[in-house]
Formats: structure tokens, sequence, C-alpha cells
């Protein structure tokens, strides 16, 4: 039982296949996370810092030409200069490519472009400069972005305005803008994939220890892994392969005590079982006395015997080397040959047509000792099996399943027992008051291992007809056809 | 002179039980110790029964058992520890014609070897001789000649084969043949079967693998073809 419980146990913890799969999206999310992060600062400084350096540029450049250009009109205005002269004076300015001049001399306006009027001169920046401060705005007109500039010439109550459009700027910044964006994404993709291959080679060593670790809990003990590369692997993987060297070493150990206490417990029990068969022929020659303590001989060194059968076989279980010998044949013949065969009253078998002609691929020696064991029980605590059914259904409990029940009319099995009585040396509360002394209390421990060896499972429910007793049920998915 | 059996066991307290109850049922029992005194004792005075355990100190049983076959087609009985270990097949195949497990009941042993000594079986009284390709079985004379060469057969593969021979043609199971040469019930082992079949047809194939005569008949048992 305590052997059960510990696989059990290996196996929920080796079971975590989440875990893993957690770990490397982690690890892979932090590659990712950590990329875009670095990228976007890296593009957010890059874009604002050319954006800057653009803007800058062409400022300079506008207020260099701006200044030379109110130089321009201030030195060639004049009181008596007629409005289309100004006109012509606007539109001579020389302007770096795209540039808009706007005069105002008075209340008069000066404009050679059509994309720039006076109209779109923003309020606040117009107040400014009339009153008497040079100014400098960029906002965007009929959806184009302008710098706008301002030099209020003084002495003629007039002002000069130049609207340098920026439109080039926005488009660069925009391809620049996609540039990074796209290599952002690009290098986070990139990232991604270099996670995803950093992740499998660094969690691989862990991988392997658990597809090992697997491998040693179905029963493969000569798995060993292979040394790392890293050198920080071979520690490790030295202590796990000296770990499962222990493990086989130890196990190899238990089997061999196993099958010396085997050879040490048969022999003396081979001389008491001649030597009570000798006393046994001349029987009728013994006084009463004798032959009473005879056959109380005669019955413990058959209880024994089984004993020692129970636990050897049980201790194979638990070493891990029980395994099947299959044979092919047919189950209903089989049952009925085993039911005659130990069983000193006939029980009916019901047994499902589907059955009938079905051949299974089993351990005849286990499914005996599976049957007989179950048939010892009903006899032991309730006067004897009343029936055993077999039965097969693909739909109800699986195309290459069949089962085998075993029925008694006994005293039952208390609700809260049903799963105990299958744990070693337990024989239930009922035999313990009954003060039964014939089981030993490994029958039903060891119908589950065989069962269990044959992937099948056992248990035990109410009679299927309601009478009071109990119904032992064993599902083996052997049937061949 | 009753039938002989010549018990080959280590242990004297076990030697002693059985040869006790050997006794009580009827049979003549000499005792050896081990492997050398088994041979001088069989040299001696051949037995009509050998029974060996696998578990000797000097020679191991199987050892015994190889030995004994080279000279002679005595049945031999082994006693091995358990009946799930590879002794088993290894003791049929070392040359025994059956086993048992300690502990094993002298009235289960007496009743193996009484199927041992058993003669072939004789439906009629004369059994014609069999012919089959090169193989030719004499029942009378308890002898077979393959290429007109005698094969030695123990006692067991021989009345496996005249079982076989007499049912030519016909599939035999492993449980039938059980029954008809070992005297075992449905829940005799079937390893008997395998490694008798196997034995049988290293001396009468000339390709043990892939036998002319008898024939595997998979999932069903086994025939022998004309």
């Amino acid at each position: 039982m305590e052997t059960t419980g510990q696989r059990s146990r290996f196996w929920r913890r080796t079971g975590s296949r989440a875990r893993r799969l957690r770990l490397r999206t982690r690890i892979i999310l932090s590659f990712v996370l950590t990329t875009l992060l670095l990228s976007a600062l890296l593009s957010v400084t890059v874009f604002a810092l050319t954006r800057q350096n653009l803007l800058n540029g062409r400022e300079n450049d506008a207020l260099a030409t701006v200044g030379f250009n109110a130089s321009v009109v201030n030195r060639r205005l004049s009181p008596d200069i007629e409005s289309e002269a100004l006109q012509n004076l606007a539109s001579t300015l020389a302007t770096p490519e795209g540039s808009r001049p706007v005069l105002r001399v008075g209340g008069d306006w000066f404009q050679p472009s059509f994309e720039f009027e006076q109209g779109d001169i923003d309020e606040r920046l117009r107040r400014t400069v009339e009153s008497g401060k040079p100014a400098r705005m960029r906002y965007r007109v009929r959806d184009k972005p302008f710098l706008v500039i301002g030099i209020p010439i003084p002495g003629h109550n007039a002002s000069y305005y130049e609207a340098t459009p920026l439109d080039e700027i926005e488009d660069t910044l925009g391809s620049l803008g996609l540039i990074l964006a796209s290599g952002g994404g690009g290098v986070t993709l990139a990232s991604a994939a270099v996670g995803f291959w950093a992740s499998r080679r660094l969690l691989r060593p862990l991988v392997d220890i658990g597809k090992a670790a697997q491998s040693i809990a179905r029963g493969d003990l000569s798995t060993r892994l292979e040394p790392g590369a890293a050198r920080e692997l071979v520690t490790l993987t030295d202590s796990f392969n000296d770990m499962v060297g222990a493990l086989q070493h130890r196990i190899a150990q238990d089997e061999r005590f196993a099958s010396e206490v085997s050879h040490e417990l048969r022999s003396p029990l081979m001389t008491l079982s001649a030597s009570v068969e000798v006393m046994n022929t001349r029987r009728a020659e013994l006084p009463e006395r004798t032959r009473t303590a005879l056959d109380l001989l005669t019955e413990d060194v058959n209880r024994f015997e089984h004993l020692v059968e129970d636990l050897l076989e049980i201790s194979r279980f638990d070493v891990g080397t029980a395994e099947l010998d299959l044979d092919v044949f047919n189950l209903l013949e089989f049952v009925e040959n085993a039911v005659s065969a130990t069983s000193p009253a006939a029980i009916p078998i019901a047994c499902d047509p589907a059955v009938a002609r079905m051949r299974v691929r089993a351990d005849k020696r286990r499914l005996m000792q599976v049957i007989d064991n179950l048939l010892s029980n009903a006899q032991k605590y309730a006067g004897g099996a009343t029936g055993i059914f077999l039965y097969h259904d693909s739909m109800e409990i699986g195309p290459k399943v069949v089962e085998i029940a075993v029925e008694d009319a006994g005293p039952g099995v208390a609700a809260d027992e049903r799963e105990h009585i299958f744990d070693r040396f337990s024989r239930g509360r009922q035999a313990v008051e009954r003060g039964t002394t014939t089981g030993v209390g490994l029958g039903l421990a060891l119908v589950t291992e065989h069962v269990g060896l044959h992937q099948g499972r056992v248990w035990c429910e109410d009679r299927s007809d309601g009478l009071p007793g109990i119904r032992f049920v064993v599902h083996l998915p052997i049937a061949v056809s | 002179m009753g039938t002989r059996i010549l018990a080959i066991e280590d242990d004297e307290r076990i030697r002693t039980a059985v040869r006790l109850a050997l006794e009580d049922e009827g049979w003549d029992v000499l005792e050896a110790a081990n492997g050398q005194e088994a041979f001088d004792a069989f040299s001696d005075t051949p037995a009509d029964v050998v029974l060996i355990d696998i578990m000797l100190p000097d020679v191991d049983g199987f050892e015994v058992c190889r030995t004994l076959r080279r000279t002679s087609d005595v049945p031999i009985i082994m006693v091995t520890a358990r009946a799930d270990t590879h002794d088993v097949v290894a003791g049929l195949e070392a040359g025994a014609d059956d086993y048992l497990t300690k502990p094993f009941a002298p009235k289960e042993l007496s009743a193996r070897i009484r199927a041992l000594l058993r003669r072939v079986r004789t439906p009629d009284s004369t059994m014609t001789d069999m012919r089959f390709g090169q193989l030719e079985i004499m029942p009378e004379q308890g002898a077979v000649t393959i290429n007109g060469e005698e094969a030695h057969l123990t006692k067991t593969e021989f009345r496996l084969l005249v079982e076989l021979a007499t049912n030519s043609g016909k599939v035999l199971s492993r449980e039938v043949l059980l029954e008809r040469v070992w005297d075992l019930g449905y829940f005799g082992d079937g390893r008997l079967v395998d490694v008798h079949i196997r034995r049988l047809r290293t001396k009468i194939e000339s390709d043990p693998a892939n036998p002319r005569y008898v024939v595997t008949v998979r999932g069903l048992g086994y025939k022998l073809q004309a």
C-alpha cells in the first residue's frame, strides 16, 4: 500500500506539464517585452531628435530668409510707394522653395500666393507682430503644416510674414516613424524567435530530466541522462544518474532479497508439507489426540503455504518485476474450468451471449488467481458465491472491456469499507467481529494488483438484484474477438 | 524391484521427508545431495525417473539435467522456486520433461511421475508405423527415423510426436496436448508444450526455424503436416 501511495505521488509530481509550458512562455514573454520596451524607447528618441533637428534646421533657414526679406522690404518701403510696386515687391522677394510671403503695409495686404493669405495668419501671431515684436508659430492651414514667422517693420506701419510649409518634414517624419515602427516590430518578432529558441535550449536539460524521470517511473531503470554540454549541467546530470544508479541497485537488491526469502521459506515448507503428508497417510493408526493435533498442523501448514505464496507474489509487484505472461483463450471456458478447479460446490455462471464465444488475451495464472481469490473471499465471509456474471458491451463499458462479477448472499460490506477491503491485511469489520481467522487479508490486495497489471480495475458494490450481499466487479480490457 | 526415483536435493530434511512420502506412494527412492553424487548414483543404478532441484551447491540443476540428457532419455522432473520465472523455461530447455514448484504435495509429484512413465497411448493394441515424407515413426519399437537415421527422442517428446502424428493434419491446442501427453488439466502450463515442440523440432526438422513437419498454427496450437 505504501508503495502504491509513493507511486501515485510520484506521478502527480512528474505530471505537471503545464508548469513547464508556463515557464517557457514566461521566458519568451520577457524577451518580447524587453525588446518591445527598448525598441520603443529607441524609436521614440530617434523620432523626437530627428523631428527636433529637422524643424530647427528649417526654422533657422526660414528665420534667416525672413530676416533678410524683411530688411529688403524695409529698404524699399517709402511713404509714396505704389501698391502695385508693393505687390511686385512681395512677389519678387526671394523665398526658399515653397515659402509664402505676406506683406502688410498700413491696412493693405500683399500676397502673391493663394495657398497662404492674410486670413490664414493666426490672430494671436498677428497681434503680437502688430504690437511690434517678431514672432513665429507652427500650425496647420487647410490641413497643411506651416511655420509662420512675422516681423514688424515699425517705421512704415508694416509687417512682413512668411509661411514656410512643413509638409515635407512631416512626410519625412511619417516615413521615419513607419520605418522605426516596422523595425521595432521586426526586432520584437526576432526576439520572440530568439526567446523561443533560447528557452528551448535552456529548458532542454529540464525537459530531458523530466522525460528520463518519467521513463524511470515507468520502470525502465536503465535510463540515464546524456552529460550536458554546459558545465553547470554536468553536476546535475551526474547526480541524477548517480541517483538512478543507486535506485536500480536498491531495487535489484530488493529483488534478490525477495527471491532469497522465497527460497528460504520454501525449503522448510517443503519439509513440513511432505512430513505432514507422511503422517496423514498413517492418520488412521494415530490416537485421537494426536489426530486432532495433526489436523490442526495440516490446516496451518496449508495456510502458511498460501500466505508465503501470496507474500512472494505481492512482493514481485512491489519490486516492479511482475510481468504478464499473455495467452489467448476463450473466457467462458476458462471461468468454467477455474470454478470447477477451485470451488467444491457448483456456482451458476451467467454469461452474456457476446462473451460465450469471446476470446481474450490475458495472463491465465493471474486471472485464475483473481477468480480463485474472489471465490474464496465469498467462501470465507459469505458462505460461498451465489453467481458469476460475464458481461460485455462495447458502448457501455468499452469495446475491449469484459466484466467479470462475483456475487454472494453474505452480510455485505459497509459503504465506508468498500475501498479499504482491497488494502493489504484488511479483512473488514464484520469479518473481525465474527472472529474469522482463516483469511490472511492478502487475497483482495492481490486481485487488485493482478487486475491493475492487466490495466483493469476492480471494485465492490450492491448486488444487481438488490438482495443482501455484495458484488465484486472486475473490468479487464482484454477482449480479442 | 519397483520403480526407482532418483531425488537430487541438497537439503537433507527435504530429501528425507520427500523420500518418506514417495515411499508411501510405492516408489523406490534413491537420494543424491549434489550433482556429483547424482552422476555416480545414476551410472551405478539407472533410475526410472529423476527429480532435480535446480538450486544445488556444486553443479546447478540445469547442468545436471543437460549432462543426464546426453546419455539418457530418462524422464526428468525439475523442482523450481517459482512458476513465473525464467527458471521453468531454462529447465525445460535443458531437457526436463515437467516441473513442479516448491513446496509441492508429494501426491502431486506421484501423479506427475505416473504420467511420465505412462506408455504411449495405444487406441488399438497394435499401432502401425507412420510415414510423413522423410519422417518415419514406429510406435511399436518406440523409434523415429528422419532421412533413414534414428532421431533420439525422450519419452515425452516421443509421446508428443505420436499424438500429433495420429491426428496428422488436425490442429491440436496446447490444452489438448497437455491433457493427452502430461495428464494435466486446463490449467497446465502451456510452456511445457511450447518448449517440447521446440526441442522436438531440433531433432526432426532440418531447419527448426522453418519447420516442415511440426508447424505452429497461430493462436490455435500445433499440427503435424504430411
